[in-house]
């Protein structure tokens, strides 16, 4: 989260002593471990209760149909069935399928967030609902972002029914160097977590640059006060993990297992991180450390290495014009998206607001406009790309969903219009082929526990 | 017809500096006057020292004698954006506390603090909202040590040294949880200490201050006096439905107040009571989550609701640089339009939404007919669009401020030229301007 950190209680000192235990570094299996004590070590623990929801053979028909991919095909047709997509092309024979008339309207795949806080910073705002920063060391890679979401956030449901968002990566704040796992979910109303987590999507892990943690950390006295204490305290928790990985049967070490999950290339890493500058160290610091870098997150100053990001395979997850809410923010620009396209690196429209997600349509679109005024145009389809496929690139579930191709999960968006003009709304929303959110129908359009019973319950928001 | 003197322009250049006020004619305009009617095409605007002199059908317009016609080829003119209950001038970086003068948080006064010393019309949050059209503003002082958080002013954002138009034209207060907070940790302390205030403003007012029994410094007294009297508007920030009745209340022991609601997330819950008593609204229109428990009922339809009631309301309190920008006031205002296509929700028209950023706010600040409309006697605060105004895609290709033709480039503009290309190979950006 830009600006919200640091929040936090002041927690008591003291860490847990965790009962001896013992598991290797990939946790396939449990070695030596007691016979009454040991806590189950398994591939999945907190596993994905998730299943699709029921839905119909489904034809929308006559739409303009983004794919995702970079692909448009005016008057088209996609067929979904069973949770998944069926086929998208022109003038399919569309018998057996409860058919749609898109005629005017827009599909497009579902919108994915590549960076939230819903449920770890959910509303109401409120101290007791701060969960998205373990402030308290500047380096927590053991702490999972799925252990503070709340399923309840009525942010869900806006993101859903305003922004056609079908799933979204909860990251840990940016309070701390490596701030912790993020979960990966389905934008599905839930009890729990687990009915949300995306089945078969890999861990990513927070990492922050720049001013927050030495911000946080120098204002308790304590390393990192500094950039170059930034980097000093990464790299050092970068060596300790190999030396972890490098032992024969080490004590189960949460934080360790997180680290090592990186350098094995299990967990993605995403990098908050807005200078440039930075940004080329950090490119540098993980070619040293010997992992990578997924993407970098609130990258406003991406722009200017454009030609690194892209020889780096490094996708910049960026908003459309946010700039000058902190120093380094000062050099955003609104052309930042197009600039980076034109350089032929990775484009991500992010939200990191609760706000934000629910027109990360509009916000692409801007970005769009601020391009073509500079002469460098972009495709519609094109520009539905970041804020569909890339972002499931970055998160790792791109070979699931992002695109609108035979046999990826059936989440898909039908517009009431194009999706980049700012008179447009999702109509329909689809998660794995079924129903979630229909604009026409009241019964389709979730509330959460918090909202019931109160002023606005239902409301169309 | 038009009869247009034409002069070479680079004859006019010669003869002029590049702000001053120009005489021009603007034809084939898609003209939006900004009162809430539709843009209507095929039209002219007329400016003449700096002011409106005719705005409407080119077939009704008459000749005019002009130094500069500029054919829009259909384009869009609006009226500048009126930016309600904004900071901008008073800080360059948000996060950067040694530079922003948006709130005075250990000040020990409160309802005296002025704006008009700190404005900044060299601010880069002026110049990157100039390029996005807006032209006026309403800049607040924001409550922090005091439920008061002192003198707004109504400022121009033109690209010269003077951006004041009017000073101490409003005063502004916070209720609710904020100023509940402030007061003393509930709401029966924040109204205490509004009635306070407005008895130290009443009784300095009338020479009968008694300094043993006041709270408040001769300074901040004076300064809510001038609420009392109707001398400045008081803007009232709050958001649960129970506080906005409340607030309106006020009016009954303080009939002189000019209120005016700020925020009001849960307005469409009252908005009946809102329109009978007359008090207009600024809000940001995209609140739509229960942030706090004094915004439960927060909807996007919360103006539409308000305006279907009769409430007078503009879209502002847009005051940061993240997803509450003065510059998104364009795009704000076109959801509301969309609005319009989603089942159950409530809209406006178009041309509703954009007087909702230009003619009504101007009203709300004091300045109806002046600014935010384009019509004989406003001010030449004209914008010239490559689309539709509230589309994401379009943005002004011309401003004009008094009839001066505003710079549009930016700390921001000129990144962008120079790093167009990553071309470093004859030398490093550093040389590039």
């Amino acid at each position: 989260m830009a600006l919200k950190i640091a929040r936090t209680l002041a927690l008591a000192g003291g860490v847990l002593a965790l009962a001896a235990c013992t598991a290797d570094g990939d946790t396939t299996g449990v070695k030596s471990a007691s016979a009454t004590a040991a806590p189950q070590v398994t591939d999945t623990p907190y596993p994905s209760t998730y299943s699709p929801y029921p839905g119909v053979p489904t034809a929308l028909v006559g739409a303009t149909v983004y794919d995702g991919a970079g692909g448009v095909i005016p008057g088209g047709t996609v067929l979904f069935a069973d949770g998944k997509v069926e086929a998208v092309g022109l003038n399919l024979p569309t018998t057996g399928y409860q058919v749609i008339d898109g005629t005017g309207k827009f599909v497009t795949p579902g919108i994915i967030d590549v960076h939230s806080h819903l449920g770890d910073y959910p509303t109401p705002s409120v101290p007791a609902h701060s969960d998205g920063n373990e402030a308290t060391d500047p380096t927590t890679p053991e702490v999972w972002a799925e252990h503070s979401v709340w399923p309840q956030d009525p942010g869900f449901s806006r993101a859903l029914a305003n922004g056609g968002v079908t799933a979204l990566q909860i990251l840990p704040g940016s309070a701390n160097l490596m701030g912790g796992r993020s979960a990966t979910l389905k934008n599905v109303p839930s009890r729990t977590v687990q009915g949300m987590k995306f089945p078969g999507a890999p861990y990513g892990m927070k990492m922050a640059c720049g001013e927050n943690p030495k911000r946080v950390y120098g204002g308790k006295g304590r390393m990192p006060s500094t950039r170059m204490g930034n980097f000093a305290v990464n790299r050092q928790t970068w060596l300790d993990a190999h030396a972890y990985l490098a032992e024969e049967n080490p004590d189960r070490d949460l934080a360790k297992e997180t680290l090592a999950g990186v350098l094995k290339g299990e967990i993605l890493v995403h990098n908050h991180c807005y200078r440039a500058d930075e940004m080329a160290l950090v490119m540098d610091m993980a070619k040293e450390m010997g992992y990578r870098v997924t993407a970098f997150h609130h990258a406003v100053e991406a722009y200017k290495i454009g030609d690194l990001l892209r020889e780096n395979d490094v996708c910049s997850a960026i908003w459309a014009d946010w700039s000058g809410f902190k120093m380094e923010s000062y050099d955003g620009i609104p052309e930042n998206a197009a600039l980076l396209q034109k350089a032929g690196a990775c484009v991500i429209i992010h939200s990191d607001n609760a706000n934000g997600i629910q027109r990360l349509n509009q916000e692409a679109a801007k970005a769009q406009a601020a391009g073509k005024r500079m002469g460098i145009d972009i495709a519609d389809a094109e520009v539905i790309r970041w804020l569909t496929l890339n972002a499931a690139k970055a998160m790792g579930v791109d070979a699931m969903t992002g695109s609108l191709e035979t046999g990826k999960m059936a989440d898909l968006v039908l517009w009431n219009g194009d999706p980049l003009s700012v008179y447009s709304r999702p109509e329909k929303v689809w998660i794995d082929g079924a129903l979630m959110f229909d604009s026409s129908d009241p019964k389709h359009r979730p509330v959460s526990d918090f909202e019931l019973g109160q002023p606005g319950e239902g409301d169309v928001k | 017809m038009i009869r247009a003197a034409l002069i070479a322009p680079a004859a006019l250049l010669a003869l002029t500096t590049p702000a001053a006020a120009q005489d021009m004619v603007i034809i084939n305009a898609t003209l939006v006057t900004g009162d809430g009617s539709e843009p209507v095409e095929n039209s002219v605007v007329v400016v003449d020292d700096g002011k409106i002199t005719y705005a409407g059908p080119q077939a009704n317009a008459g000749s005019f004698d002009t130094n500069i016609v500029i054919d829009v080829q259909g384009k869009w003119v609006t009226p500048g954006i009126f930016s309600s209950m904004t900071s901008l001038g008073l800080w360059d970086v948000s996060g950067v506390s040694e530079g922003n003068d948006a709130a005075a948080g250990t000040s020990r006064f409160g309802a005296a603090l002025d704006v008009v010393p700190a404005l900044n019309p060299a601010s880069q949050r002026v110049a990157v909202s100039r390029a996005a059209g807006l032209t006026r503003a309403s800049i607040y002082s924001s409550p922090a040590k005091s439920i008061f958080g002192g003198q707004g002013a109504i400022v121009d954002l033109g690209d010269d040294p003077d951006m004041l138009v009017q000073p101490r034209a409003f005063q502004m207060v916070t209720l609710g949880e904020r100023g509940a907070r402030i007061a003393g940790g509930s709401r029966t302390a924040s109204f205490a200490e509004l009635a306070s205030a407005l008895r130290e403003g009443r009784e300095i007012a009338s020479g009968r201050r008694n300094a043993e029994d006041s709270h408040l410094s001769r300074e901040d007294a004076q300064a809510v006096s001038a609420v009392l009297s109707g001398e400045h508007a008081l803007y009232v920030s709050v958001n649960r439905a129970s506080d906005i009745r409340a607030v309106l209340r006020l009016k009954q022991s303080y009939p002189k107040l000019r209120l005016v609601l700020v925020e009001v997330a849960e307005g469409w819950l009252v908005a009946e009571d809102i329109a009978a008593a007359g008090v207009p609204v600024i809000t940001n229109p995209m609140s739509d989550l229960p942030d706090s428990f004094e915004a439960l009922a927060a909807t996007q339809s919360n103006v539409g609701r308000m305006v279907k009631a009769g409430v007078k309301v503009a879209i502002g309190a847009l005051d940061g640089a993240t997803d509450n920008q003065p510059r998104y006031a364009t795009q704000f205002a076109g959801n509301l339009v969309g609005l319009q296509k989603v089942p159950g929700a409530t809209g406006l028209s178009w041309g509703q939404a954009f007087a909702a950023i230009s003619s009504v706010p101007a009203e709300i600040a004091g300045f109806g007919g002046k600014f935010g409309v384009l019509k004989p006697g406003a001010a030449g605060d004209v914008v010239i669009w490559d689309g539709d105004p509230l589309e994401l895609s379009s943005a002004p290709v011309k401003v004009f401020i008094d009839g001066r033709e505003q710079s549009l480039s930016s700390h921001q503009t000129r990144l962008r030229d120079r790093y167009r290309n990553l071309d470093e190979s004859q030398l490093p950006m550093g040389y590039r301007r």
